[in-house]
């Protein structure tokens, strides 16, 4: 139903926003700079670090999304829910949660320290996995929870019917499905890691932990050095289209899935052994994502109420560029939801923002006055950004859609509003509803690349944020971000909510 | 009918006003413009003067300007540093600010004709004096301190406080800013992107030190009524931060923008800074300073490399930084 023109349009603006800035950069520049050793020194950690994060994110959210699909349990929806909080979290918040628990002072040390253990320290490359696993093993869990649940139950039953156990059941049915949602996701995420710099830094303890994002940062801000800026966006521009491109070949064919779409009961997964495993699983994943939120939101709940009026009024700026960006971003995908298209998604989050950004200033400058667009340019970037989110959610069940009903539908001569109306959204229903609840607790969160844009009257939270940081302000700042927080979940909340109604969860 | 054409002329009237209220754009950092900086209150005082419209454009200064060249939209540009000032002056967007400096009240001289201080602090570490029972008294002291003693710190590529204290450590030791930065190493918690993210550290009581400046006690008192966050001062000296504003050359708000400059040296202006950007103001003397800053332990040396000077340091102390603490 995905007519052609339409998807080359999708795609076209897809291009024309990530390529169009840095040649715009490049341009500029006027001539590219080849690499230093530092930016090799740069490269390497980079690549390390993401591999590790990618790898490790993706192997945890295995048996945690396996746990999730099989059990039904009393808070099973918050804490899908919940699962959403990590990735929208402003940078700075998430570092100081995860400190809270981890660091030095954290909760950690405190209980070693309380049964006489030594000390154990979070900084270096395994505190940089360990904070992009908290950021993306949800993300990683959603995905292939998403799998789990796009398995027919029919199958289940047929499984059941035949006495497979659960290895069989593992061979026959749900290996298939992680092969072919495993690469994407692994390539999400890896290119999301790709650009990591405060995070990186922080938790690698110094100068070791240096991402290329960060020598990027350096030359446009300190040393206004456009072509070294540049360079280094387009090699991670390349990196980013390699691991892409790997994702692809090893994704192959989609499920092709035909069922009732129903979540039904396992009957292979009922021992006490594979309960307990599950239990495991779950409490552990538990354990360490709310802690850190916990945290965070015990620090700052009590502030909420007396937050000063211009945060209230930041809230709703961010409110109104999260819900314009959802439906932009949804109309945006929905053509998108290919091989192809996805590849092109992925270029949004390998584009370093701060060259993104300089770019869009530069273009944007030759038409109109740039401040007066902060908040549109805001929303079109979240949309671009949660662009390979939203593809990779929707791209397994529209390919199955479409394998299972395209002959249906040219059999009854559906127009493609017909397929949209009857076909489509009933169908996509669950996938479409996940997309939106991220894309739109995505936009509310620290995505911005308005450093050359802010508008004074039109800050945003996260925006307002760091304001309050910067002004001394860490207890304001607090809970102005747990109002960040609990507006973003609540909008996941209800989008994601509004998609699972006939689900079963 | 008549009121009616009445009410249309007076529209006219309205309108032709309201586009003849002159506009002074002035760029600005994205802190200095929020409702928690000092740029309301300017924006405020200033227009009560001169009968325009003062608008600030938040956002970073350099890469904005030097993107714009000479289309920039900005009439006077307020909050640069000395690590940009190189590359600003060298740009040619920048006029001289024509104002006698004879009024400054900084601890080095001052004769830029381009750039004119409105604020100033030095950099220094900052301890809570109920959490760290013996604080270094110098910087030999630091260095020789427990490697227990965790200090956090900001990285002199993405930040001009970190790009401060390495030139601190330069201008203290010279030749052997490798070596300190090695015996620093086992101290340094961590490094951050920016200012906020280690000042969160420390508040959090995740590190025992952070780098701040030695009026960032002076937050803590008047705004909290705590007097536990202490700045160590040391006897070798501290690093010189000031804050700067230009004109740019080519404004068509001239006269305008020599108001703002007078302005900004302005006992008023000046009065405004220390509660307002929680630092010190370039000309006022300290006897006038308000509570809580008159009794502010600073340093008695100030060190400081110019422009010119930092420029032929900056980038091997950097270097020496980052190989020093990537061991």
């Amino acid at each position: 139903m995905a007519t052609r023109p339409v998807a080359l349009i999708a795609g076209a603006l897809v291009a024309g926003l990530t390529l169009g800035p840095v040649a715009a950069v490049a341009w500029r520049a006027g001539v590219l700079t080849g690499l230093e050793p530092a930016d090799w020194a740069a490269l390497r950690f980079t690549l390390v670090q993401a591999l590790l994060s990618a790898a490790l994110s993706v192997a945890f959210a295995i048996p945690v999304a396996r746990a999730l699909a099989r059990r039904a349990f009393p808070g099973r929806g918050v804490l899908i829910a919940l699962l959403g909080a990590p990735f929208i979290l402003p940078v700075i918040v998430a570092i100081l949660g995860l400190l809270a628990v981890f660091g030095r002072a954290g909760v950690l040390n405190r209980v070693l320290e309380a049964f006489g253990l030594p000390e154990v320290s979070i900084y270096g490359l395994h505190g940089v996995v360990l904070a992009h696993v908290f950021f993306n093993l949800p993300l990683a869990t959603r995905l292939i929870l998403q799998g789990w649940l796009a398995i027919p139950g029919e199958r289940f039953r047929l499984a059941a019917t035949l006495a497979f156990t659960s290895r069989d059941v593992f061979r026959v049915l749900e290996r298939p499905m992680l092969a072919s949602i495993l690469p994407g996701a692994f390539a999400v995420i890896f290119v999301i890691c790709l650009s990591s710099f405060a995070v990186a830094l922080t938790l690698g303890g110094g100068p070791r932990a240096t991402t290329l994002e960060l020598a990027i940062y350096q030359a446009v801000r300190f040393d206004f050095d456009l072509a070294h800026a540049a360079s280094l966006a387009l090699v991670q521009l390349g990196l980013a289209l390699v691991a892409g491109l790997v994702a692809l070949r090893l994704s192959g064919a989609g499920l092709g899935a035909e069922g009732m779409d129903r979540v039904v009961p396992r009957w292979d997964a009922g021992g006490t052994g594979l309960r307990l495993l599950d239990t495991l699983w779950l409490a552990l994943v538990a354990l360490f994502l709310l802690t850190p939120l916990g945290l965070v939101a015990a620090r700052g709940a009590l502030g909420v109420f007396s937050l000063p009026g211009p945060v209230w009024t930041a809230a709703a700026h961010s409110l109104a560029v999260a819900l314009g960006s959802t439906a932009l971003c949804i109309f945006w995908a929905i053509p998108l939801a290919t091989r192809r298209g996805e590849l092109l998604g992925l270029a949004g989050i390998a584009l370093s923002p701060l060259v993104l950004g300089t770019g869009l200033f530069l273009i944007l400058r030759a038409f109109v006055n740039p401040f007066s667009l902060a908040l549109p340019v805001t929303g079109v970037v979240n949309a671009l950004l949660s662009l390979p989110f939203v593809l990779r959610i929707l791209r397994p069940e529209a390919e199955a859609l479409q394998q299972d009903f395209s002959r249906l539908g040219g059999a009854l001569g559906l127009s493609p509003y017909a397929w949209l109306r009857w076909v489509y959204l009933p169908r996509m229903r669950r996938p479409l509803g996940f997309s939106a609840g991220l894309c739109a607790a995505l936009s509310m969160g620290d995505l911005g690349v308005i450093a050359l844009f802010a508008d004074p009257d039109r800050a945003t939270l996260p925006l307002q944020i760091y304001r309050l940081m910067g002004a001394y302000r860490m207890d304001q700042a607090s809970a102005a971000a747990v109002l960040l927080l609990a507006l973003s979940l609540g909008l996941f909340w209800i989008f994601d909510r509004g998609g699972r109604a006939n689900a079963g969860s | 009918m008549k009121k009616a054409l009445t009410f249309a002329a007076g529209m006219m009237i309205a309108s032709t006003a309201g586009a003849q209220t002159p506009v002074l754009t002035v760029y600005a950092p994205d802190y200095f413009t929020s409702e928690w900086g000092p740029g309301p209150s300017i924006e405020a005082g200033f227009e009560a003067l001169c009968g325009c419209d003062l608008q600030y454009k938040p956002g970073d200064l350099l890469p904005r300007i030097m993107l714009e060249g000479d289309k920039t939209r900005a009439d006077v540009v307020i909050g640069l540093n000395t690590d940009v000032t190189a590359k600003a002056r060298e740009s040619g967007l920048f006029g001289p600010h024509g104002q006698d400096l004879s009024p400054l009240t900084l601890p080095i001289e001052w004769a830029d004709e381009t750039f004119l201080p409105f604020n100033y602090s030095q950099t220094a570490f900052v301890y809570d004096k109920t959490r760290v029972d013996t604080a270094p008294d110098s910087f030999e002291a630091l260095l020789a301190a427990p490697d227990d003693l965790k200090i956090v710190i900001q990285d002199p590529r993405s930040s001009i406080s970190g790009l401060a204290l390495v030139l601190w450590v330069k201008a203290i030791y010279g030749d052997k800013a490798e070596s300190v930065w090695e015996q620093l190493a086992p101290k340094i918690l961590t490094v951050t992107k920016g200012w906020s993210e280690s000042y969160g550290l420390f508040t959090d009581g995740e590190a025992d030190m952070v780098l701040s400046y030695t009026t960032s006690p002076a937050y803590h008192i008047i705004a909290e009524g705590d007097d536990t966050k202490v700045a160590a001062i040391f006897p070798e000296g501290h690093y010189f931060m000031v804050e700067l504003v230009g004109k740019i050359a080519a404004t068509d708000q001239p006269e305008l923008a020599d108001q703002f400059m007078e302005y900004v040296l302005s006992e008023e202006f000046q009065r405004m800074i220390p509660t307002g950007n929680w630092s010190l103001p370039a000309a006022l003397p300290r006897s006038e300073w308000p509570e809580g800053f008159d009794t502010l332990p600073l340093p008695q040396k100030t060190l400081f490399f110019d422009e010119a000077e930092a420029a032929t340091v900056q980038k091997e102390a950097v270097e020496e930084w980052r190989r020093a603490l990537s061991r």
